[in-house]
């Protein structure tokens, strides 16, 4: 029985307003320590709304997250902030690195923030991230003086300063172009490999075939569910 | 706090224009406040020292707080009385010069005694009513600045011509009399005295320079027609602040009643405590005013930078953190803004003192008195200091206050 890394519960989020609406309807889901998921669907199906729940970034209006054993409907914001740091480090689809900063201290802000290396410690790992992401020559450098495919991967280095159990990434070469998209889904890879437990929305079938289990979401709700095997089997563990 | 020093040094720096103008409104509230405070606390000191100076630090008078009962009231019980009459010739002070040696044996400072009366001057057709005190040049001195605001003769010069008097500048100007001229003292009842002008002085106070005269005694007493009364002490202390305690301890002993310079001037001092609240309020103001500059730019760089917020807090740092980044932005503007408002107060404070100015009370060219204090700067920056957070924390508050889904949710 393989430890279940990521938990969702009858997840739902709606949006009150003058048009009430439900990005995420009761979803259900275990991702196991290392495994590699992947979230496809149609544009507005839900699933950023789905991974903010999954990240910590939003609250959901009914069900349950729960990241590495521990429930989290009842944390308080500053405790999910905690969670946020340090159990799951979030790709974006742009970015969002820091542009007065450099890679490396971009990298550094997630070690920083948390303080519980030394200086000389944060910096070695910090650049050792890069270097492993193939950035090595580029840690001096500003967010504007990199290409596309290079702010992401340090936007991913960024995500794993902390050694976090789980990466979420939100489309993360949906900017990119072909080249960058390989190395960006490589890197990806080898994290899962390494057993931390990537979750990733994509839109590119061919990638989302190198999962090792993947779910389609229409309308806020799980549509289909293939991999291997091993999928199905965990959520019946799980409910 | 390395790294939220880092980030907030790194959007300061980036903005120098805005921030320069930030510092510079700070600059300018301090500056100017310390101005403020330095001049009318300067001025303030100048006229109570001039005050101090100028009058006894406490008077006894001959007479007391109530009426004193009469003594049909103790013989006959009587339930009223009216149409007393109360007021004749002055009882005058008894045995004055033991009263004063044995106030001397605890008072700390002197104590000399005087006539006091009225009289109407008249010189070549002028009549004017002044007040006369017939003093002993003596002890005078130590109880008095007279000697030092002489400005012609001497007091001593006073039993060297007959029937001498000191009169002030101002008062002699208008009567057009110079020292050696004589003039006619005519007394309450009708008592009439040749008296020499034996020398000019300047108070710098106009209400003393205008109708007050000092006589001997003597001639004083005769003028009342009272001889040998003394109807007044005065006090003058080595620390006049103590003049308040004194004199009621003064006053339990003696029974007569004491009068302290704060409770003679009480109309005065507390139009200075109207002053002083008119002069905090609108320097706090200033203060205020000037931290604007500072809400700007923390208004403005909160909402450039709600992007890099929402990343901050999505990367899982805390929003207090996140705020304090905003409210280190400010402190930064506002020390750099208070350093340098403080060397431009003292600049101005500076400034001002080498201007002088005509004061019409004395008739002399005098600089402004400016009170330099330390306080002033600490009070001004620490008040300025808080301004500056309080601009910055309400614009920060309401910035990352906001969820980060919805700042990335609009972007993506
Ligand atoms: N704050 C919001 N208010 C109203 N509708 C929203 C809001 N956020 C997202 N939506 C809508 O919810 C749907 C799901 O959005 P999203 O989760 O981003 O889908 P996906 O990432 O699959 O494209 C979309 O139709 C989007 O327009
Ligand atoms: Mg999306």
């Amino acid at each position: 029985m393989s430890e279940i890394a990521l938990q969702a519960v009858e997840l739902v989020r709606r949006i009150e307003g003058d048009v009430a609406h439900t990005l995420v309807n009761g979803i259900d889901l275990s991702v196991k320590k290392g495994e590699f998921l992947a979230i496809t669907g149609p544009s507005g199906s839900g699933k950023s709304s789905l991974l903010y729940l999954l990240g910590l970034l939003d609250a959901p209006s009914e069900g349950e997250v729960i990241i590495c054993g521990e429930p989290t409907s009842k944390l308080s914001e500053s405790e999910r902030a905690d969670v946020r740091l340090t159990k799951c480090g979030f790709v974006f689809q742009f970015h969002f690195l820091l542009p007065e900063f450099t890679s490396l201290d971009n990298v550094l802000l997630p070690m920083r923030a948390a303080g519980k290396m030394s200086e000389p410690e944060m910096r070695e790992r910090g650049l050792s991230l890069l270097g492993s992401l193939g950035l090595g020559e580029h840690a001096n450098k500003r967010p504007n003086q990199l290409s596309g495919g290079q702010r992401q991967r340090v936007a991913i280095a960024r995500a794993l300063a902390n050694r976090p159990e789980i990466i979420v990434a939100d489309e993360p070469t949906g900017a990119l172009d072909t080249v960058s998209t390989q190395q960006v889904f490589k890197i990806l890879r080898d994290i899962a490999d390494q057993g931390q437990t990537v979750v990733v929305v994509t839109h590119d079938p061919a990638l989302a075939a190198r999962a090792d289990r993947r779910i389609h979401i229409v309308d806020g709700k799980i549509a289909e569910s293939t991999g291997q095997g091993g999928g199905e089997a965990v959520c019946e563990m799980a409910t | 706090m390395k790294l939220l020093f880092n980030i907030a040094w790194t959007h300061v720096s980036t903005r120098v224009r805005q921030t320069l103008v930030g510092m510079a409104g700070v600059s300018m509230g301090v500056g100017f406040t310390i101005m403020m405070a330095g001049l009318m606390q300067g001025s303030q000191l100048d006229f109570l020292r001039q005050l101090v100076d100028t009058m006894p630090h406490i008077t006894i008078e001959d007479e007391r707080r109530s009426v004193p009962t009469q003594p049909a009231d103790q013989e006959y019980a009587a339930v009223q009385m009216s149409d007393i009459a109360n007021v004749g010739k002055r009882p005058g002070i008894k045995y004055p010069e033991s009263v004063m040696s044995s106030l001397r044996s605890w008072i700390p400072g002197d104590v000399a005694p005087s006539a006091k009366s009225t009289a109407i001057i008249n010189h070549g057709g002028a009549r004017i009513g002044i007040s006369l005190t017939g003093i002993d040049p003596r002890r005078e001195v130590h109880v008095s600045k007279l000697a030092t605001q002489m400005r012609e003769g001497k007091i001593e010069d006073l039993s060297r011509s007959p029937n001498g008097i000191l009169m002030g500048e101002a008062l002699a100007e208008k009567l057009g009399v110079k020292t050696g001229n004589t003039v006619l003292l005519i007394g309450g009842q009708g008592i009439q005295l040749n008296s020499t002008v034996a020398g000019l002085f300047r108070s710098g106070l106009r209400s003393i320079d205008e109708s007050q005269i000092y006589s001997l005694m003597g001639p004083a007493q005769i003028i009342m027609g009272q001889s040998g009364v003394v109807n007044q002490l005065r006090l003058r202390l080595n620390d006049p602040m103590l003049a308040q305690k004194v004199a009621a301890q003064v006053e339990a002993q003696t029974g007569y009643k004491s009068v302290s310079w704060q409770e003679a001037n009480a109309d005065l001092l507390s139009s200075f405590t109207v002053r002083d609240f008119i002069v905090l309020t609108v320097m706090g103001a200033m203060l205020l005013t000037s931290s604007f500059a500072t809400y700007n730019i923390i208004s403005t760089i909160t909402h450039e930078k709600r992007q890099d917020i929402a990343i901050m807090k999505s990367l899982g740092m805390r929003e207090y953190a996140v705020r304090r980044i905003f409210i280190i932005e400010a402190a930064i503007i506002g020390v750099v803004g208070i350093l340098f408002g403080w060397v431009l107060g003292y600049l101005l404070c500076y400034g001002w003192s080498k201007i002088t100015i005509f004061n019409p009370l004395t008739g002399t060219t005098v600089p402004l008195s400016i009170h330099y204090s330390l306080t002033h700067y600490a009070v001004v920056g620490g008040i300025s200091l808080l301004c500056c957070a309080g601009a910055a924390y309400f614009p920060a508050r309401k910035a990352t206050r906001v969820q980060p889904v919805e700042i990335i949710r609009g972007a993506s």
